[in-house]
C-alpha cells in the first residue's frame, strides 16, 4: 500500500462536517423531521459528528441510530471472507421520517444498496437522503449522494482510506495505491 | 473469522473463539427478532433440510423459524411419514434427499453419531439437533447465551445441571461448552443418574440439592423425561420431587439470587414447582426466544462460510 496524498487534514474535516450538516438542514429546512443513520464501522461516527454539529447550529437534537448492513449483502456466495455480522441500533421509528444516511466513502453503490433494504424492513421513510464524506466514482448501482463532502475521482488501482480519531488516532483522509489484490 | 468446522456435531472440542463468535453473532439476530420485518435476505437460494428422525416442537420450531428469518427454502422430513417406514436403509433415504440438490441438513436422531455419519456420507452442512444421549450443542449455546444476557458473563460463575445426567444430550453439551467458556460446573440429581466416572469431565458431583442450590450462581433444571418412567432410577415422581424438586421455599431459604434454566417441556411438580417455572428467578421463555437467535447464528455461519 503507497500513499500518494492526503485529500484531507483534520481542519479540513472539521470544515467539511460543518457544512454539511448546514446543507442536512438547509435542505430539509430545519431538523425537525431528520434522524440520522450512521453506517458501521466509519460511518457511524461522521454520522455521530454531524449530529453534534446539527445540535450546535439548529439547537435540535435529531435521533442517531447505526445501521449494520452485513446481512443484506448482496456477496455472500462470491467473497473469500466471512463478514463479521453487528448490530443494528435503531432505537427509534422511522416512519414517515426523513432519513439521513450517513456513510464514508461512496465507490459501487452496493453497500447503500443493502442499507436501504435494511431500512425498509424498519419501516416506511418519508424520504431517504444519502450523504457521504468521499465520493470516489466507479459506480456499478444507479445510485447518487444527496450530500457528499468530497469528489475524489479514482482509478481501480486506488483506494480512499479515511481515518478517523474514533478508530484511527487521526482525522484525515488519504488516497491510496494499492499493489497488489491481496491487500484488499 | 469463520467457525473452524464446517459441521456443528457437538461442543465437545469445540474452541472458545468459536463459541463466543456463535454468542457474539447472536446478538445481531437476537435484534432482528424484535424488528417489525422480522427477516433478513441473507441465505436467500439456500436449500436446508430438517431431518427429524425423534419427535421435537422447540428444537424443530426453532430450527424452522431461525431458517425462514434468514431466507432459507427448507424441507421437513419426519419419519412418521418416510420412506424408511417402506425399508429404506438411513443411508438411501439420506443419499436421496441430498440429490434433490440440498445445502444444509439439520439432523435429530434417538442414535448418538447419526450426524457425524452423515458429514462422512454427504456434502452438506451438518448441524446436530440433538443425537441420543450425546449431544445437543444449540441446546448448550443458546443456555449460555442466555445466562450471559442475564449475568453479563460465564467466565468464573458456578453452574449446576440437576437432574437425569446419564440421558441427558443437554447436560453434555453444557458441560463442554461452560467448561470450554471458564464456567465451574457441577450435576447433582440422584447416584442413580449420574454417570460413573463423570468426573473425568471436570465436573463437581453434588448429591444435595440444597447444597447445589446454596453454592451455585446458575441451575440447569433438566426435564425428568417421564417416558423413559420412573422405577429404575428412581421410586416415584413424588420421591423425585421431595428430593430435588427446585420450590420456591428451597430457594428462599438457601440461594434467592440463583437463576434457573429449564430447557423445556417442563414437568410441572416434578422437577419445577409451578411457583418457580413462572418465578422472578427463572428465564425460561427468554431462553426459548434466544435459541431462535442461536440457531440464526449457527445458519449464518455455516451458510456462508467461505
Amino acid at each position: 500500500m503507497n500513499i500518494k496524498a492526503k485529500v484531507i487534514d483534520e481542519i479540513g474535516l472539521q470544515r467539511t462536517i460543518t457544512r454539511l450538516a448546514h446543507e442536512i438542514i438547509e435542505r430539509n429546512r430545519g431538523s425537525e423531521n431528520i434522524v440520522l443513520v450512521g453506517m458501521r464501522t466509519r460511518g457511524e461516527f461522521i454520522a455521530r459528528r454531524i449530529h453534534a454539529k446539527i445540535k450546535d447550529i439548529d439547537n435540535s437534537n435529531p435521533s442517531l441510530g447505526v445501521l449494520d448492513v452485513t446481512l443484506y449483502r448482496d456477496d455472500f456466495r462470491t467473497r473469500l471472507k466471512q463478514p463479521e455480522v453487528s448490530v443494528t441500533d435503531i432505537s427509534f421509528d422511522i416512519n414517515e421520517k426523513d432519513i439521513v444516511l450517513i456513510d464514508d466513502v461512496l465507490y459501487t453503490g452496493r453497500t447503500v444498496r443493502a442499507a436501504l433494504d435494511a431500512l425498509m424492513d424498519l419501516g416506511r421513510p418519508s424520504t431517504i437522503q444519502f450523504c457521504v464524506l468521499v465520493d470516489r466514482g466507479h459506480r456499478e448501482m444507479p445510485i447518487i449522494a444527496d450530500f457528499v463532502g468530497k469528489n475524489i475521482p479514482t482509478s481501480i488501482n486506488e483506494e480512499v482510506k479515511v481515518k478517523l480519531k474514533e478508530t484511527d488516532n487521526e482525522d484525515a483522509v488519504y488516497l491510496v495505491e494499492i499493489l497488489n489484490n491481496s491487500e484488499k | 473469522m469463520p467457525l473452524s468446522s464446517p459441521h456443528l456435531l457437538g461442543l465437545q472440542g469445540v474452541p472458545a473463539e468459536d463459541i463466543k463468535l456463535i454468542l457474539d453473532s447472536a446478538t445481531t439476530f437476537r435484534e432482528v427478532l424484535e424488528r417489525p420485518i422480522k427477516k433478513v435476505p441473507t441465505l436467500q437460494g439456500k436449500t436446508i433440510v430438517n431431518l427429524f428422525f425423534e419427535n421435537s416442537t422447540r428444537t424443530r420450531l426453532s430450527f424452522e423459524l431461525a431458517q425462514k428469518r434468514l431466507s432459507a427454502d427448507t424441507i421437513n422430513f419426519t419419519t412418521a411419514s418416510s420412506s424408511t417406514k417402506k425399508g429404506e436403509t438411513f443411508k438411501d433415504t439420506v443419499k436421496n434427499i441430498e440429490a434433490m440438490k440440498i445445502d444444509m441438513i439439520v439432523v435429530r436422531h434417538e442414535s448418538a453419531g447419526v450426524p457425524h455419519y452423515l458429514t462422512k456420507i454427504t456434502r452438506a452442512n451438518i448441524i446436530n439437533a440433538g443425537d441420543g444421549r450425546h449431544e445437543h450443542p444449540t441446546q448448550a449455546l443458546l443456555d449460555m447465551y442466555s445466562i450471559k444476557e442475564k449475568l453479563g458473563r460465564i467466565e468464573g460463575l458456578k453452574v449446576c445441571i440437576v437432574g437425569d445426567i446419564a440421558h441427558s444430550r443437554v447436560a453434555l453439551s453444557n458441560i463442554h461448552g461452560l467448561i470450554t467458556m471458564g464456567a465451574e460446573v457441577s450435576v447433582c440429581g440422584p447416584a442413580t443418574m449420574i454417570p460413573v466416572g463423570i468426573e473425568s469431565l471436570g465436573v463437581k458431583v453434588y448429591n444435595n440439592i440444597n447444597k447445589a442450590i446454596e453454592e451455585h450462581d446458575v441451575l440447569n433444571v433438566l426435564r425428568i423425561q417421564l417416558e423413559r418412567k420412573a422405577g429404575t432410577t428412581f421410586p416415584t415422581l413424588r420421591e423425585y420431587h421431595n428430593y430435588y424438586g427446585i420450590t420456591a421455599e428451597r430457594l428462599n431459604e438457601y440461594n434467592k439470587d440463583i437463576l434457573i434454566l429449564h430447557p423445556g417441556p417442563i414437568n410441572r411438580g416434578v422437577e419445577l414447582s409451578s411457583e418457580v417455572a413462572d418465578g422472578p428467578y427463572q428465564i425460561i421463555l427468554n431462553q426459548v426466544t434466544n435459541g431462535v437467535a442461536i440457531r440464526m447464528a449457527v445458519l449464518y455461519l455455516l451458510g456462508t462460510r467461505p
